[in-house]
């Protein structure tokens, strides 16, 4: 039940990109078409997800006790860095065809906040390994589902009169405003 | 370009936020009142200046193949001291800014400063291009911070203006990315006239 009440908040409740304001740069970045905000979205499910368990190992058996908890940021986005490359070089390898719709997002990812703001939102949160992969795995979805509806907006939008000066990057944000507003509707949820 | 300029291009013509759209998430998360951005954009404006004079003094011993991650490292170490004392000196602004003090190191606007300016000039430019475009950063955060404030909460830098409740939406999530986009909207307008 826990584990439902976990999904549930970090996919509609806290949305990563709509409550918590984290992955912003892709979720502008990469909206304008449909398909590939699906594909940023795989890739961002498979990483995040990947990165919290290294992440949470290291900071648990190595980081605490050594008591260097400090040195979290650091070893954090060195790992995060060291990972996508491996992602993307063993990909490349093994399966092809999984690289060639992921590959092109991968670099991105290291510069998504979203990916170190949940390693650090793990700890900070102390949640246990399952939950914190639970709770991973549920807010990557939600960064996704996020992505895929925005785009599917915008590329309606492209068809729309904006005013001249709201082109662009300002109507963006107002729609993602909406968007927002629309998610807190589920606030009473959980 | 001579200092002066090197100085002022952050506030105006390359803002990070409203001319290249860098630092986001930062800009929307943490701007629910003036002094919330003005802490996090002086905080920003720290490491960048720091991280850009060290770049820029390394920029000759730092082999090329592994500058970027050497620039993270160098960052990251000038984001953990900022945590650590802000922890220990603003103990409520730390927690107000939360885990965007940590998400300064994937801040686009830090690194992308080492990578185009710190890592060709001299570190007395460097520590001006820091400089500016902190300040830059700051300001813009300060500004929409002010405006959310004033509309959501009827005060600014929590000096009550308006007595009862105010259009409380400008201070929750929706609020950060409506202000934001019309500020832009604005802004790009004017720069055109």
């Amino acid at each position: 039940m826990e584990y439902i009440i976990i999904i549930i908040s970090a996919i509609f409740v806290n949305n990563i990109v709509f409550a918590q304001f984290l992955g912003i740069c892709p979720f502008l970045g990469v909206s304008n078409k449909l398909s590939t905000s699906v594909g940023m979205g795989g890739a961002v499910i498979f990483v995040m997800t990947l990165a919290t368990i290294v992440t949470y190992l290291i900071y648990q058996f190595v980081l605490i006790p050594l008591g260097l908890g400090f040195l979290q940021t650091i070893s954090y986005i060195l790992v995060i860095a060291a990972l996508v490359q491996m992602v993307e070089i063993i990909l490349k390898k093994v399966s092809p065809s999984m690289y060639q719709a992921l590959g092109i997002f991968l670099p991105l990812i290291t510069t998504n906040c979203a990916v170190l703001g949940v390693a650090i939102l793990v700890i900070q949160k102390n949640l246990n390994l399952l939950e914190s992969v639970v709770f991973t795995v549920a807010t990557s979805v939600g960064f996704t589902l996020a992505l895929v509806i925005f785009a599917g907006i915008r590329e309606h939008m492209e068809l729309m009169g904006v005013p001249k000066g709201m082109r662009g990057i300002p109507i963006a944000l107002v729609v993602a405003g909406l968007l927002s507003l629309a998610f807190m509707g589920f606030a009473g949820l959980v | 370009m001579n200092q002066m300029q090197n100085f002022t291009k952050g506030f105006i013509s390359n803002n990070p936020v409203f001319a290249l759209l860098l630092g986001m998430c930062p800009t929307l998360g943490v701007t629910t009142s003036a002094i919330n951005g003005l802490g996090m954009g002086l905080a920003t404006t720290f490491v960048l200046v720091a991280a850009n004079v060290v770049i820029s003094m390394l920029k000759n011993i730092i082999p090329d193949k592994v500058r970027i991650p050497s620039f993270i490292v160098v960052i990251a170490s000038f984001v953990t001291i900022v945590d650590l004392v802000m922890a220990g000196y603003a103990p409520a602004l730390h927690e107000q800014l939360g885990l965007f003090i940590p998400l300064i190191v994937v801040n686009c606007i830090v690194l992308g400063r080492a990578e185009a300016f710190a890592s060709r000039n001299n570190v007395f430019s460097s520590f001006i291009d820091g400089l500016g475009m902190g300040f830059g950063f700051a300001f813009a955060l300060t500004l929409l911070g002010g405006i959310r404030e004033i509309l959501g909460s009827g005060a600014i830098f929590g000096f009550k203006f308006i007595q009862g409740d105010a259009i409380l939406v400008f201070v929750l999530a929706p609020g950060a990315f409506i202000a934001l986009g019309y500020l832009i909207a604005l802004i790009n307008k004017m720069r055109k006239a």
